[in-house]
């Protein structure tokens, strides 16, 4: 493996990207190999594991398997949807905040402080009132939480690039400053953004998960992880599984994701060093 | 010397290498005197860095000790457990660091800094009088309020004071300074080391004097070691070393200094020093060398005496001995070039200021100059006098505050992006910090083909062919083209740096201190590639630097700024030769040179 996927050398990328795989791969395919209907109740409710029900049944006798096999491809779209969405906005304001030095960085700058002064859930939960609930508000919403925190990082890397010798370069050609953004100083902020990325879809994933769960996200019966977590946490006791499997899914899901992006960061951040600095280090 | 002090560093086949296997310094062996001055010289990689350290006891992380002794005052200090060597380092032993901003703990005061020293050491004399006396010691007592201050209330300078204070607070019979004059300007770098001579006189320290700087260690030193790849292939008294220097690479190493009292053409050694884990079987300078015969690579040359106080690492010394001087000759560069009158570039009254909230700060006020066609003009003077960010407004980087800017006739716009595209084209520069001047994330090859593209409007297939040539003028070999700028050296960076900018076909070229953070060596290929260039292309260029001997070797007239204004100009041989400005004789005066009868 050479290049990009460098990355994957190390025992942490190797571990992270099975681990992503394995559960993005049961949230995407899981639904073709689930052996019942999610929202039919098969069997007694909250009966216990068996050969029949592996992970048995939850407090209205759905499958929990099945419902598990369901669960990821909702929380897992809407979270990289947003994330995405949130990148977009984030790093539009952070580059031109950064790049541009002149009015326009205190102006982007103190507007995103502002949107930061919110407490995120709490932002969500106004917002949902306002607009009700439904997937696009959940995912707008959860983009215009990140893009703030995105922008900030996006700037402080952008700010340290364009005094860079070649990025000056290529305003002393003249060369538009669009062309310059994207040519000489996106690649370069790259590695701070990528290990940032990591912790930011963790972060929707838990937004996401946590409005699920309040009941503000989707509905019922729609079978996701933060819903059968909500839906059954009152029969803990009775039925552990209905509430651990889901949880542990989206909990492997962050931990996957947190490994690969440390593991990326760190095969980017060697490429950063100096000739002169690795020598200096030997 | 019959009358030589007992030594109070003694090395004794110093070897040390990685922990993955490779040697790094190899049999190195010297000795220092009470009130002596070592001075260990080599390029980047050459272990200098890494002896410096053992002398402390410390090998840096991934290095080991493979064997030798190091022993200061009789007391040995490799193999020591690490209470034992805290209690030298300081004591016996002290270090100054090479870039004090770096090595000053930006929330400690200062005073607690030396504070700290005294503590660890002398518990008992712990008190604010000996921090004072000891910063008054490098003359930094003028001030009541200093020892309050933060390192970065204070200048380079300053900075680099309080860590000689540190490390002499304490009285330690023996210093390793690493560099501690490196970029710092001349002024501020004479009065340090006067201040270094001090010590070494008023108080009998040793001291051991890593730098790359011939010039410099030819000032200060009383025996000078010349290391390559990790061994010694020189060592002998400072003057003999200078003056007769037996080995081809300490001869090179000489020729490469820029000496403004003696302006000749000058000459880099070829290639780049071999690495760490690269070391041939025989003289690891055999591929540099113009001397070398089949023989050399065979077997590693034993360090032989050429007298019995120098000794050198070459098996064919004594033929060289005799061959005399490498064949000098005077300055090509000026000679060669018939400047034509008409001025390619007229600056008119130039004010620069940087704003920063309401608070205006002049950077550069009424400069006047111009540069005629075909000539080379240096730009001189201090860190923040302004110099650069003039080559910044000349470029289009920064927007001048008043004043006119005229090339070739017509007035030039404040940012380049308003510049007409032959204007942006014929007006190339080259950066200080070849580190940063090129894009990571590009292969040269692109680095030096967005120029063709975007300012020549070449195709990819012109564009491809082209940078091949490009490649070719600035003396780097073509598959360069395919590698990313991590894996070149800084001298050959620069040269792709350069190449990018000849590739715009410019008729001016700013080069902002382009050498300033190479070794001599490659500083001195670098100006020879930059002389050749602008005679070949007939180049105008504006030269920024601080070190007056490139001035002397590659421009035809010179101006000197200070604190942004312009103190004097002229001819480079009248400015250098008869100053007339009261700054000029300071900077003048302060340059450090080689000695009359340096070997040339």
């Amino acid at each position: 493996m050479t290049g990009r996927l460098r990355f994957m050398r190390s025992f942490s990328g190797a571990v992270g990207v099975t681990i992503v795989v394995f559960v993005v791969a049961v949230a995407i395919f899981g639904r073709y190999v689930a052996p019942y209907d999610p929202n039919v109740p098969v069997t007694v409710p909250l009966a216990p594991p068996s050969s029949h029900y592996w992970l048995g049944t939850d407090f209205l006798g759905r499958d929990v398997f099945s419902r598990l096999l369901y669960g990821g491809r909702s929380v897992i779209t809407l979270a990289a949807l947003a994330t995405g969405l949130g990148y977009l906005i984030g790093m539009s304001v952070g580059l031109i905040a950064g790049f541009s030095r002149s009015r326009i960085d205190p102006v982007l700058m103190r507007s995103v402080d502002v949107m930061l002064a919110f407490p995120p859930l709490l932002f969500l939960l106004v917002l949902i009132s306002g607009a009700g609930t439904g997937v696009e508000v959940l995912v707008i919403g959860v983009a215009v939480i990140q893009a703030p925190g995105i922008s900030r990082i996006v700037r402080t890397a952008t700010l340290e690039v364009s005094v860079r010798g070649y990025v000056e370069a290529a305003i002393a050609r003249g060369e538009r400053s669009y062309a310059v953004i994207v040519r000489e100083v996106l690649p370069n902020i790259m590695a701070p953004v990528l290990v940032d990325s990591g912790l930011r879809f963790t972060y929707s994933i838990l937004i996401i998960a946590s409005v699920n769960f309040l009941g503000l996200g989707l509905q019922p019966p729609a079978s996701d992880w933060a819903l059968m977590i909500s839906d059954n946490r009152q029969y803990i006791a009775i039925q552990a599984w209905a509430v651990l499997a889901p949880a542990a899914m989206i909990a492997l899901l962050t931990i996957g994701i947190n490994l690969t992006g440390d593991a990326i960061a760190r095969s980017l951040g060697r490429s950063y060093v100096p000739k002169t600095a690795r020598s200096a280090v030997i | 010397m019959s009358d030589a002090p007992a030594p109070v560093v003694q090395v004794v086949g110093l070897s040390l290498g990685l922990t993955t296997g490779d040697p790094v310094v190899e049999d190195v062996s010297f000795t220092v005197g009470a009130g002596q001055i070592l001075g260990l010289v080599g390029e980047s990689g050459s272990g200098k860095t890494t002896t410096a350290l053992a002398l402390l006891g410390y090998t840096r992380r991934g290095v080991e000790l493979r064997g030798g002794s190091v022993s200061i005052s009789g007391q040995p200090i490799l193999g020591q457990g690490i209470s034992n060597l805290r209690n030298l380092r300081g004591k016996v032993v002290s270090y100054v660091p090479q870039d004090p901003g770096g090595a000053l703990n930006p929330s400690l005061r200062v005073g607690d800094a030396v504070m700290d020293v005294l503590r660890a050491h002398r518990a008992g004399a712990a008190s604010l009088e000996s921090v004072k006396a000891s910063l008054e010691r490098v003359e930094l007592g003028a001030d009541p309020r200093l020892p309050r201050r933060y390192p970065h209330q204070l200048s380079g300078g300053q900075q680099q004071r309080v860590t000689i204070a540190m490390a002499c607070v304490c009285d330690p019979p023996v210093a390793v300074l690493d560099e501690p004059t490196t970029g710092l300007d001349v002024i501020t770098q004479d009065r340090i080391l006067a201040e270094l001579a001090r010590l070494r006189d008023d108080d009998g320290m040793a001291m051991v004097y890593v730098s790359h700087d011939l010039a410099v260690v030819a000032k200060m030193a009383d025996r000078i070691v010349v290391m390559y790849a990790g061994r010694v292939v020189e060592s002998g008294p400072a003057d003999e070393v200078i003056e007769r220097p037996r080995h081809p690479y300490t001869r090179a190493l000489v020729s490469a200094i820029p000496d403004f009292r003696r302006p000749r053409a000058l000459r880099g050694i070829p290639g780049v020093s071999v690495g760490v884990g690269e070391w041939p079987s025989g003289c690891a300078f055999v591929p540099r060398c113009r001397h070398a015969i089949g023989r050399c690579s065979e077997s590693l040359p034993e360090l032989s005496a050429a007298t019995p106080d120098h000794s050198v690492r070459c098996i064919r010394w004594q033929e060289l001995a005799s061959d005399g001087a490498e064949p000098g000759d005077g300055r090509a560069a000026a000679t060669a070039v018939e400047a034509e009158d008409e001025a390619l570039l007229q600056v008119d009254h130039l004010e620069v200021e940087y704003r920063n909230g309401r608070r205006r700060n002049t950077v550069v006020h009424d400069v006047s100059f111009a540069i005629e066609s075909g000539r080379c003009v240096a730009l001189v003077g201090e860190s923040g006098s302004g110099k650069t960010t003039i080559g910044r407004c000349l470029a289009g980087l920064h927007p001048p505050s008043g004043g006119r800017i005229v090339f070739d006739g017509s007035e030039l716009a404040a940012f380049a992006r308003n510049r007409p595209l032959a204007a942006r084209r014929r007006i190339q520069i080259v950066f200080q910090n070849p580190f940063e001047s090129l894009n990571p994330r590009h292969k040269v090859s692109s680095s030096i083909e967005r120029p063709l593209r975007v300012l020549r409007g070449l195709s990819q297939g012109d564009s491809r062919t082209e940078v091949g040539e490009l490649l070719d003028r600035a003396k780097l070999p073509r598959r360069v083209g395919d590698r990313f700028p991590i894996e070149l050296s800084g001298g050959e960076r620069q040269r792709v740096a350069i190449a990018r900018a000849l590739a715009a076909k410019p008729d001016l070229l700013i080069c902002d201190e382009v050498t300033s953070a190479l070794d001599v060596s490659v500083q001195a290929a670098v100006l020879e590639l930059l002389s050749e260039l602008q005679r070949d292309l007939r180049l105008s260029m504006l030269f920024i630097t601080h070190n007056l001997g490139v001035v002397a070797c590659v421009a035809d007239s010179v101006l000197v700024m200070d604190r942004g204004s312009l103190r004097e100009s002229g001819s480079v041989a009248q400015v250098l030769n008869a100053p007339a400005d009261e700054y000029t004789r300071r900077l003048l005066s302060a340059a450090p040179c080689l000695p009359d009868g340096a070997y040339s």
